[in-house]
């Protein structure tokens, strides 16, 4: 006599989909590299919040990092552009479809050496797109020369140390209009998770800084971004969990201990107190504290900064409600009365 | 000075010198910055509206205030607009170049001037007529700061006098130059026109020979500028996505498209826009953003100039390489570098064919007029989405910026394409597809745009070796596969790209090229070469790139070709010279000007006569 096996039904998220919807290609960048952890947290982060793969663009410059979004949802459309010029291909592509989740993935070099220009402006307009940098402070695949991430005495695997101040990312895009800014590093899972998810429950743009050591160019003694390093120095701003808004469930919370922010889809970031006070709306404060952790030669780490309300890109073009990618030709068409009106006004 | 009666003028229409009733040319020296702008244009749309085709050509420095500008009027009863290096009658107001601009001037020429700069005494055989401006601007404006606008304005009433247009006809120019919004505005120059009119006829005896008179040539016609019409063709083609640097002369196309938009594509009671239009931080963002837009399916463009095609490079190439639809207008100035950024060439001609690093091939069209930037510029948006690739409109300066006469624009009689798309609903019907396969033949491979609800919809866009499945590769027959794709592609599109206008001269050894601008000297030429000199030149205007077959079988119908543009070294030639047979290559020849102002027949008719042995 047979026995019928069932076999266990398959873990899904609240749009019916597995896991495997989510993921990529193999990955081709080396073992133990901090963009590889990056990718598995974009596959859990996109899954978990359930985030129609088909609805999301995903978008990149050039380098290590540019190469990783063949390595994650794999059933989205990707862009990958020309070195350090990936935010006015996502801003065409963001403004042509606003209904799209976009996804930005950058490196050091290609964000703050040869993209800084295109970084600052998209800064300025705050495009709803989430902006990842994958920040080793290295050249990886030219194979290891300074970007302009790299820390004022960090050394190169040969010895030579860098003598030029490095851009604070974050701190640009303090200073010039990202919505969210937040700093993490790629060996804090949690953390991480917790970030990535609130970036895509906000509208807006995020700047989402990541120390991503890599394992073959800056891993050694004297790097600032190895993961020695980052394991001494990393200092959280806070505990943060992400509460989906599907989870309604009022939960007691310790009297000035922990604050929570709700974000647009809402969502809730909360956020529990490590030590410091620290606010997260506060922009000013969030300059100062990452100007004190420079000189204390620590990394602050968590979500520095949270703006729900200013207006996004799209909503200041008062763009129409249907993407304009998809809008009928009677309306991307004026009448033959228009023409013959403007002719008109010509004679 | 006696006041005299104005007696009609016989021209001197006799078998040896022109007549000059409806066929002169009127040039205006101004200081730039004086407001002179507005009383040539309507100069320029009185005589129009009398019936007498005319063209207006503005040489005007790159500068704000204070350098001298010279407009240039040409009214032709035979219906030739182009430049003409001749000038007829003079306005001189700039006493900077009043002298040169004297001396220039062809015997028997009018010259109106401000009475103080005294030119009557430089030459004896030209007319002279001096008004002062400054006695006669004062009891028409009492405001010391408008004066110098409205002072412009009393030369047209002394010009109107001289040359017979009539007054009404001035006072309709100005009132539809002003707007019902500005009637205090018209009205004030209306008194200055008349104070003008008045003077010159109690003051003047006319001498000299030119006159306008009434005629119905013009019905129906437009006054437009290039980028104007560019605009319109935009609006028309449904362009819902553009991203711009300001660069002169290319800026007031998207000015006035912001214009036409805000009026046209704004919903009236919501308020949204069907558009999208993104002043960027420099012209490498202008061109990603288009790129970024038309691969998410919107109709995308830029409008710039050499400057900024020289720093589109990169993005170019990777949108003929991932294959993503873009509108470039190039209003080209003159290079290289900054070089001279008021004025005219066709100079980017060769970077623009092959722009961007490795193998690279960009369609090219070359509008001639108005009406064929308003229809090219729509027909750039169907090429752009059906070949999925970014396609240039090379217009230029003169036609650009200057004021040009033009017939009303047709309605576009095609419906928008937007090329090969996939729908979810497509997708479940093939079951997948594959970004790079040419299965229809003509290299051009189906996409779908990022948003597509269907789990088979994605695919990855990138600017490295790619197979037909858009995965990367670096596989030797991938990459050789994907090449010779994208050149058979850009084979297919010669017979999409607008075709040439050949006008083929009955048993003619000799032949002329040209595109763009250039059209209405070498037309003027032809008549000049064949009345003049008795040589019957063939015609063939080409109107894109890369080249339909019909190039080499009007080359290899004559003995002698000859290639008329506007650069030094001769790049559509040179163009030509990688496509075509050595046989064919041989019967070649350059004509070249490259001074920066509208090419003019009489520089075309007399290289040629020269070249054929002929002077």
């Amino acid at each position: 006599m047979s026995t019928t096996v069932t076999p266990p039904p398959k873990k899904t998220n609240r749009l019916g989909l597995e896991v495997l919807s989510y993921k990529g290609s193999k990955t081709t960048l080396c073992a133990g590299c901090g963009h590889n952890a990056i990718s598995e947290r974009i596959v859990e982060c996109f899954y978990e919040v359930g985030v129609n793969p088909w609805n999301v663009a995903k978008f990149s410059g050039i380098g290590c990092s540019s190469k990783s979004p063949a390595y994650f949802l794999g059933l989205s459309h990707g862009f990958n552009a020309v070195h350090g010029r990936m935010p006015a291909i996502a801003t065409g592509a963001l403004m042509a479809n606003r209904n799209l989740v976009g996804l930005g993935v950058s490196g050091d070099g290609d964000t703050a050496s040869i993209g800084l220009g295109q970084f600052m402006h998209m800064l300025r307009r705050n495009v709803r797109l989430i902006y990842l940098i994958e920040n080793n402070g290295v050249y990886g695949l030219t194979k290891g020369q300074f970007s302009a991430t790299a820390d004022l005495g960090s050394t190169l695997k040969t010895g030579i140390p860098n003598e030029l101040p490095p851009f604070d990312c974050c701190a640009l895009a303090l200073h010039w209009g990202a919505t969210f800014v937040a700093r993490s590093f790629s060996g804090d899972k949690k953390q991480l998770q917790a970030i990535l998810k609130a970036a895509i429950s906000h509208r807006g743009l995020s700047v989402i800084d990541v120390i991503s050591p890599c394992v073959t160019f800056n891993d050694h003694e004297g790097s600032t971004k190895s993961y020695s390093y980052m394991k001494d120095h990393e200092e959280p701003l806070h505990q943060l969990d992400y509460v989906p808004f599907q989870d309604d469930i009022a939960i007691e919370l310790p009297e000035g201990e922990t604050t929570e922010v709700e974000l647009h889809d809402g969502s809730r970031l909360r956020i529990r107190k490590l030590g410091r006070d620290f606010d997260p709306t506060d922009r000013i404060a969030a300059l100062a504290a990452l100007d004190q952790a420079e000189a204390a030669g620590e990394v602050l780490t968590g979500v520095l900064y949270v703006n729900t309300s200013k207006p996004t890109f799209d909503d200041m073009l008062q763009l129409d409600d249907t993407p304009l990618a998809l809008l009928p030709d009677a309306k991307l068409r004026p009448s033959p009365a228009v023409l013959e009106q403007a002719m008109e006004e010509l004679r | 000075m006696s006041t005299l009666e104005v007696s009609p003028v016989e021209p001197s229409s006799g078998p040896t010198g022109p007549s000059l009733v409806n066929d002169f040319s009127l040039q205006v020296a101004t200081v730039n910055g004086s407001g002179s702008q507005t009383a040539n244009s309507v100069l320029m749309r009185a005589i129009l509206q009398m019936g007498i085709p005319v063209s207006g050509k503005n040489m005007f420095p790159s500068n704000i205030a204070g350098l001298p500008t010279w407009f240039t009027i040409r009214a032709s009863r035979h219906g030739y607009i182009g430049r003409r290096k001749e000038i007829d009658f003079l306005v001189a107001m700039n006493p900077e170049t009043a002298q040169e601009d004297v001396r220039k001037l062809e015997a028997g020429a009018g010259v109106v001037y401000d009475e103080p700069l005294k030119l009557s005494q430089i030459r004896s055989d030209l007319h002279f007529y001096p008004v002062p401006f400054d006695k006669l601007v004062g009891p028409v404006c009492s405001e010391p700061k408008l004066r110098k606008l409205v002072r412009n304005m009393i030369y047209d009433g002394v010009v109107a006098n001289l040359l017979s247009i009539e007054m009404e006809e001035v006072r309709q120019a100005l009132v539809k130059q002003f707007g019902p919004k500005k009637a205090k505005a018209a009205d004030l120059n209306w008194r200055a026109a008349q104070t003008g009119f008045d003077y010159a006829a109690k003051t003047f005896t006319k001498t000299d020979a030119c006159r306008v008179e009434r005629s119905n040539q013009t019905a129906g016609k437009i006054i437009i500028d290039g980028n104007a019409a560019c605009a319109l063709g935009a609006m028309f083609a449904g362009v819902s996505f553009v991203a711009w640097y300001p660069i002169t002369p290319s800026s007031s196309l998207v000015e006035t498209l912001i214009g036409y938009m805000r009026r046209f594509r704004t919903d009236p009671e919501t308020g949204k826009a069907s558009y999208a239009i993104v002043q960027a931080e420099d012209e490498l963002a202008s061109i990603g953003m288009c790129l970024g837009a038309g691969w998410a399916g919107a109709r995308a463009m830029t409008a710039t100039a050499g400057p900024g095609v020289s720093l589109m490079s990169e993005f170019v190439g990777l949108g003929y390489y991932a294959e993503t639809p873009a509108v470039i207008i190039n209003v080209e100035r003159v290079g290289p570098s900054t070089g001279l950024p008021t004025r005219t060439q066709q100079a980017d001609i060769l970077t623009t064919a092959t722009l961007s690093h490795g193998d690279t091939k960009h369609p090219m069209i070359f509008p001639a007029s108005p009406e064929e930037c308003f229809r090219y510029t729509i027909d750039a948006f169907d090429l752009a989405a059906r070949f999925q690739t970014p396609v240039f409109v090379m217009s230029d300066l003169d036609l650009g910026m200057n004021n040009w006469m033009a017939d009303a624009f047709p309605y576009p009689s095609k419906p928008i394409d937007r090329g090969k798309v996939l729908t979810a609903e497509d997708l479940e019907r093939a079951g997948g597809f594959a970004r790079y396969a040419d299965v229809d033949g003509d290299g051009v491979g189906w996409r779908t745009l990022p948003g597509t609800n269907h789990p088979q919809a994605a695919y990855f866009t990138r600017g490295s070796g790619h197979n037909e499945k858009a995965q990367y590769t670096e596989r030797e027959d991938d990459y050789i596969r994907n090449m010779d794709r994208l050149a058979h592609k850009f084979d297919v599109m010669r017979g999409h790209v607008p075709q040439p206008v050949v006008e083929a001269a009955e048993g003619a050894e000799v032949g002329l090229i040209a595109f763009g601008t250039s059209d209405y000297a070498v037309r003027e030429s032809r008549d000049q070469l064949l009345a003049e000199y008795g040589i019957a030149a063939s015609y063939f205007r080409l109107r894109a790139y890369p080249f339909s077959s019909d190039l080499a079988e009007f080359i290899a119908r004559h003995q002698r070709v000859y290639v008329v543009e506007q650069n030094r070294d001769g790049q559509m030639l040179g163009l030509m010279r990688l496509e075509l047979a050595a046989d064919l290559i041989a019967k070649l020849r350059s004509v070249r000007y490259y001074g920066g102002l509208p090419l003019d027949a009489r520089t075309v008719t007399d290289d040629v006569v020269a070249q054929e042995g002929k002077k």
